[in-house]
């Protein structure tokens, strides 16, 4: 049994069928990457796991538990977080309360009335927020406001607030799409040190294949809606159905 | 101090030290000159700033802070005052039981509105305090008259129980036999000053209002209440549950405006179903977006700058400025008094519309954001490290 089990999950969107069947087991601790062409369901699969959207049919199950029916704030209470293919962040906070607010949210639950303690005074979240904004390379830029980000860093951002949670799934929707090549190394080693350090399963979707290689240890092919085959990253490098699946689309390009 | 760092500190005591002024800060001109009539240190003016201060202060934490625009505020305003009236009637003048239930019956009221119209957002959130708000008006006016006195509103009749008055206690709103009408007149030189026992009164629950205010400003929770006007997308992906956030914010704001209303009625002991008119929630709308919605001092400036306008420039008529323009030859005088008196006298709310348009169009940030505007030309030393133990960029005062 893997930390995350999709069974059977169908969605519709009207007449679009854009998740198929879709069966996906991952194992704690390993790192998993999502395949496939564009329009393939990639997010629309991820969007079931945290709670953004309902599957018609199956269920889903993290740890044991299913997360069908919960909110997304409950989800991530159960120890996932995202990163979205857009970054979503708090644009008008700085850096460092970006990053402070998953800290609250963690130790304090989905609300809590803390109006009379003074966010100063937490020198404990402080630390480990910096910390994380360490290993992502951002500490100089914590005051900055996150609206003034370039994209690159509101993606570090984005992870920075998922890591500060210490998921235990960590979720990654194109996290270097729009990332200049050195920029996609230093986050290629970035996530595999977080893997290594940590007691971490990370499920990504990813169209750079370099990304792919270098991190995934199983890979589960995509193609409209359905899973076409999930392997290690060595067979599913000549596997005639992924290339199929990616000449289907650039020959519809 | 108070939980507050040194800069906060610094903060609230010159915001204390400037409210105890103000009978001498709002007093810059000697009696009998040509310019006492833009006075404004009377005690009923004083005291009403600070009431529209502090109704703005609240207002403030829920739109400055979330983002919601409410359109009914006024609702609670009106809860207050007819709370405060009600103590007057069922147990004597003194102030302070009607203050207490004028803000426990406005909490729980906003509890219910707000409950029910936070399951919306955007326009459709305003739309909804505001029906909620002109319901509890009618409501008022017409079908709970055995509590609100319908038209002629509540007052105090001398037939009333009033079980606790005793044999030599004011007939006025009071604190402990303190009159909240009692003044004290000070003449120096050619100036009049006067110390008026409801204002101070008014001031000292303004200056808690305020503080309050400010540690939910610098606290986890008002972060929260950012976070939700920022992205809420990314707060329920953050495990974090956004509604009963801004519930309790609504809550809050709605207990302030009650509490302001209740003062209302510590000023005058009356209270009547207009002040729940859509045109309060409106002023108070204005108040805080004229003087910068975000920041803690801007509502109190664009209360007391509303209320100034109100009071001062509704004064001046054309006899008065005929008198100013007395210089100017015939035809020109008639010219220059008539285009003018549109906008002073019954045409005070043309120069606040006025304003409030540039306002809005030249400084986003209301006029606090033009006062720093104006201090950062002074400062010309271009800004170097932020103190570090601020918390990134704390909204500024
Ligand atoms: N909320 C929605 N309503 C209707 N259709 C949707 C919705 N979300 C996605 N779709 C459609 O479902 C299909 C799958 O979309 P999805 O975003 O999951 O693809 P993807 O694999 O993430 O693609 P990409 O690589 O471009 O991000 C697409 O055809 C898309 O247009
Ligand atoms: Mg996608």
């Amino acid at each position: 049994m893997g930390i995350l089990e999709v069974k059977n999950v169908n969605k519709h969107f009207g007449g679009l069928h854009a998740l198929k069947d879709v069966n996906l087991s991952v194992q704690e601790n390993s790192l998993h990457a999502i395949i496939g062409p564009n329009g393939a369901g990639k997010s629309t699969l991820l969007n079931v796991l945290v709670g953004k959207l309902v599957p018609d049919t199956g269920s889903v199950m993290f740890d044991g538990q299913s997360v069908l029916g919960r909110k997304p704030h409950e989800i991530n209470q159960m120890g996932i977080a995202r990163v979205f293919q857009t970054p979503e962040i708090f644009g008008d906070l700085s850096v460092l309360e970006n990053v402070l607010i998953p800290c609250f949210a963690k130790r304090d639950g989905a609300f809590r009335m803390h109006a009379f303690e003074t966010v100063e005074n937490e020198a404990g979240l402080r630390e480990h927020a910096e910390e994380v904004l360490a290993d992502v390379n951002m500490l100089d830029k914590r005051h900055h406001s996150a609206a003034s980000l370039s994209r690159g860093d509101k993606r570090r951002l984005e992870m920075a607030m998922c890591l500060v949670q210490n998921p235990r799934l960590l979720l990654l929707d194109e996290p270097t799409a729009g990332m200049a090549r050195a920029n996609t190394n230093r986050t290629i080693d970035l996530l595999k040190d977080i893997h290594a350090r940590r007691d971490i399963t990370m499920v990504i979707i990813e169209h750079d294949m370099h990304v792919v290689f270098s991190l995934a240890q199983r890979i589960t092919v995509l193609a409209q809606g359905t899973p076409l085959v999930e392997d290690t990253p060595e067979n599913i490098k000549g596997h005639p159905k992924v290339k199929e699946a990616y000449l289907g689309e650039t020959q519809q390009v | 101090m108070f939980g507050l760092n040194r800069r906060d500190t610094r903060f609230l005591l010159i915001v204390i030290a400037l409210t105890l002024l103000t009978p001498f800060i709002l007093q810059p001109f000697p009696e009998g000159s040509a310019l006492a009539q833009f006075n404004a240190g009377y005690p009923d003016l004083m005291q009403r700033i600070a009431i529209f201060g502090i109704f703005a202060i609240g207002f403030n934490i829920l739109f400055g802070l979330t983002g919601y625009l409410s359109f009914g505020h006024a609702a609670f305003l009106g809860v207050g005052s007819y709370a405060v009236v009600w103590m007057y009637k069922l147990l004597d003048y003194n102030v302070l039981p009607g203050l207490v239930l004028a803000i426990v019956t406005s909490g729980l009221f906003a509890l219910a509105i707000g409950y029910l119209s936070l399951r919306r957002s955007g326009i459709y959130f305003s739309i909804l305090t505001l029906a909620f708000a002109q319901m509890s008006f009618n409501l008022a006016y017409s079908v709970l008259t055995p509590i609100t006195n319908g038209e002629t509103g509540l007052q105090v009749y001398t037939s009333d129980p009033q079980i606790l008055l005793g044999e030599n206690e004011p007939n006025v709103p009071h604190l402990f036999g303190l009159a909240m009408n009692e003044s004290y007149k000070l003449e120096l030189g050619g100036w009049v000053f006067t110390f008026n026992v409801g204002y101070y009164f008014t001031a000292v629950i303004a200056i808690l209002a305020f503080y309050l205010s400010l540690r939910i400003f610098r606290s986890p929770f008002g972060m929260m209440l950012r976070a939700v006007k920022s992205n809420q997308t990314r707060l329920h992906y953050t495990g974090v549950n956004p509604r009963p956030y801004t519930l309790a914010a609504f809550v809050i704001s709605g207990m302030y405006a009650g509490l302001a209303g209740g003062l209302l009625a510590a000023m005058d002991p009356l209270a009547g179903a207009e002040r729940m008119q859509w045109t309060e929630s409106g002023a108070v709308v204005i108040m805080t977006i004229l003087g910068g919605a975000g920041t803690l001092m801007g509502p109190v400036l664009g209360a007391g700058f509303i209320k100034y306008l109100e009071k001062i420039f509704s004064k001046i008529n054309e006899n008065i400025l005929e008198g100013w323009f007395a210089f100017l030859p015939e035809g020109m005088r008639e010219v220059v008094v008539w285009v003018l008196s549109r906008f002073t006298g019954e045409g005070w709310a043309l120069t606040l519309g006025l304003m409030f348009m540039l306002v809005v169009i030249f400084l986003p940030g209301g006029l606090m954001e033009g006062g720093r505007r104006i201090a950062a030309l002074f400062r010309r030393r271009p800004e170097t490290g932020k103190d570090d133990s601020a918390p990134g960029g704390a909204p500024a005062e």
